[in-house]
């Protein structure tokens, strides 16, 4: 599964196994399994999956919050051995904290994170000119001095997302960050997101069960089994880029997402093999 | 519209004067005995006459009961911050202070009088006994609920316990301690009225057991109105700041 770059990998999943505790170790019962992964520098991944196939996991190993029960997870050429600092993360519910302003929230990485952690106080106008920044990117310019609960679910989420990205980090991970959102707002955060990652050229992880969303977006798809949560497919998206939405109407678009269809289905036929 | 909004400001009131109006009529049309039950003008007259004592008993009832709500407050917040912080812990406090909650406090007020002697030791301890517990219950509950991704969120930058403890569990459960304030603070009224009843020369609770002794049934009733106004005003005070302090939990009722 190598990909064909000269630069060592960024993310480096070697053979990795987890197993939540040593009971379901004891039982040789995997949350996921054999999963194999090399991920090169400003690469955008999507792993895509039936719900309850260990995508969160996956997300959980890649930021050092699990240890892997075998296996071995470089990130950035080290070895993960706890809560990686390089990465950032935003999750379907954009859990800001309502006693914030939307840039206080923005702001909040910064205030835990090493360097900015002990320069916070000295710094803080250079920081906040950053978060306003980053919130004008996202069309959140006007709303910085706003309550969580005065803006909309996709507002929240833009903010989520900039919370996210605020520490530079080299890495951002999305666990099904737009599932709650309706169409149009799903789309129009797409773009946001697209041209965020353009700009910056971090890695992405996201996790979703948005076919189009996942094609759209990512140079590389994966699609994981369920019980065993495993990696099945290998999906290279090779549409041009810059993508524009209307490419997800054309049928090189619509033959791709075709096609990681029909390997989704066919794992959800009962007693189906995978020949990949 | 804006007259039902004045009108629910205002009902509270339009009913005490109500129910006084109701009880004025019914002890005088009945001819009802003073020292059985007094007519609210009588009470009235007698606060008036009274009024040098029962401000001297009221205002200690007043600090004896701050001094004890105080040492709940900082009590029950360190109490609720351990147990609430700590799954060990709160395996281990939490049912034997279910149980202690459970005795009532009065029963401890003999004991307490042994230790201390009649004075203002039992009154503050008894007003603190009684009204730590909602605190730190409510602080405990506010820190335990955290939201797991949210604690994601922090960790994957790194944040110690501590951090995630200071930045969102201890702002996240302000709205749950001023609520709990609000209920802890007319508790620490009964606390210190119940021991001056048997264990103080002074305060409100000595006052009823006096005037009850000596048939100065209006004074007695005074007195009972003066520890409701208190604690009225205390709870109104408490409510306000809870109101300019944590006003992003209510914006509900607010927007409403």
């Amino acid at each position: 599964m190598a990909t064909e770059s000269t630069s060592p990998p960024f993310v480096q999943f070697d053979d990795v196994w987890l197993a939540y505790n040593d009971e379901l170790l004891a039982q040789n019962n995997f949350a996921v399994e054999a999963i194999n992964l090399n991920v090169s520098q400003g690469e955008f991944i999507a792993i895509v999956g039936p719900s309850g196939c260990g995508k969160s996991t996956f997300m959980k190993l890649t930021t050092g919050l699990k240890m892997p029960s075998m296996g071995r997870i470089r990130v950035d050429g080290q070895p993960v051995t706890g809560p990686l600092k390089v990465s950032g993360m935003a999750f379907q519910a954009p859990s800001l904290l309502p006693w914030r302003t939307t840039l206080d929230n923005v702001l909040l990485p910064l205030e835990i994170v090493e360097p900015y952690r002990s320069q916070f106080k000295d710094r803080r106008k250079e920081f906040e000119e950053r978060a306003l920044k980053l919130l004008e990117t996202v069309g959140l310019g006007g709303y910085a001095k706003k309550f969580p609960w005065e803006l909309s679910g996709g507002m929240q989420q833009r903010a989520s997302i900039c919370r996210a990205l605020i520490h530079e980090p080299k890495m951002l991970l999305l666990d099904e960050p737009f599932g709650a959102l309706d169409a149009f707002t799903r789309e129009e955060l797409w773009c946001t997101l697209r041209d965020l990652w353009q700009a910056q050229k971090f890695n992405v992880i996201l996790v979703t069960h948005d076919l189009r969303e996942s094609v759209f977006l990512a140079d590389t798809v994966y699609v994981m089994s369920k019980g065993p949560g495993r990696f099945v497919v290998q999906r290279e998206i090779d549409l041009p880029r810059p993508r524009d939405l209307e490419i997800t109407y054309t049928p090189e678009f619509t033959s791709i997402v075709h096609e990681l269809r029909g390997h989704i289905g066919a794992m959800r036929k009962p007693g189906a093999t995978i020949n990949q | 519209m804006k007259n039902r909004k004045q009108l629910e400001r205002w009902s509270p009131m339009l009913l005490l004067v109500a129910i006084v109006i109701l009880w004025q009529i019914i002890t005088s049309a009945f001819n009802v005995s003073e020292f059985i039950f007094p007519s609210p003008l009588r009470i009235w007259e007698q606060t008036l006459e009274h009024k040098a004592t029962i401000a001297g008993h009221a205002w200690r009832t007043f600090w004896v009961t701050m001094a004890g709500f105080g040492i709940a407050i900082v009590v029950g917040v360190l109490l609720g911050f351990l147990i609430g912080s700590s799954r060990l812990a709160y395996a281990a406090v939490y049912p034997l202070m279910t149980a202690f909650n459970a005795l009532p406090k009065a029963a401890f007020v003999p004991i307490l009088v042994v230790w201390f002697g009649i004075g203002i030791g039992p009154a503050i301890l008894t007003a603190f006994l009684i009204s730590f517990f909602p605190i730190t219950v409510n602080i405990a509950t506010g820190l335990a609920t955290l939201e797991p991704e949210l604690e994601d969120v922090l960790r994957v930058l790194g944040a110690k316990r501590w951090d995630v403890l200071i930045k969102v569990g201890l702002p996240r459960s302000m709205p749950y301690f001023f609520g709990s304030l609000k209920v802890a603070i007319t508790l620490a009224f009964v606390g210190t009225t119940v021991s001056e009843m048997t264990a103080a020369n002074e305060g409100i609770g000595y006052l009823l057991i006096s005037a009850g002794s000596a048939m100065q049934m209006g004074l007695a009733f005074s007195g009972l109105l003066v520890v409701g106004a208190m604690a009225m005003a205390m709870y109104e005070l408490f409510s306000f700041i809870e109101k300019h302090t944590t006003g992003w939990a209510h914006r509900g009722s607010q927007s409403a």
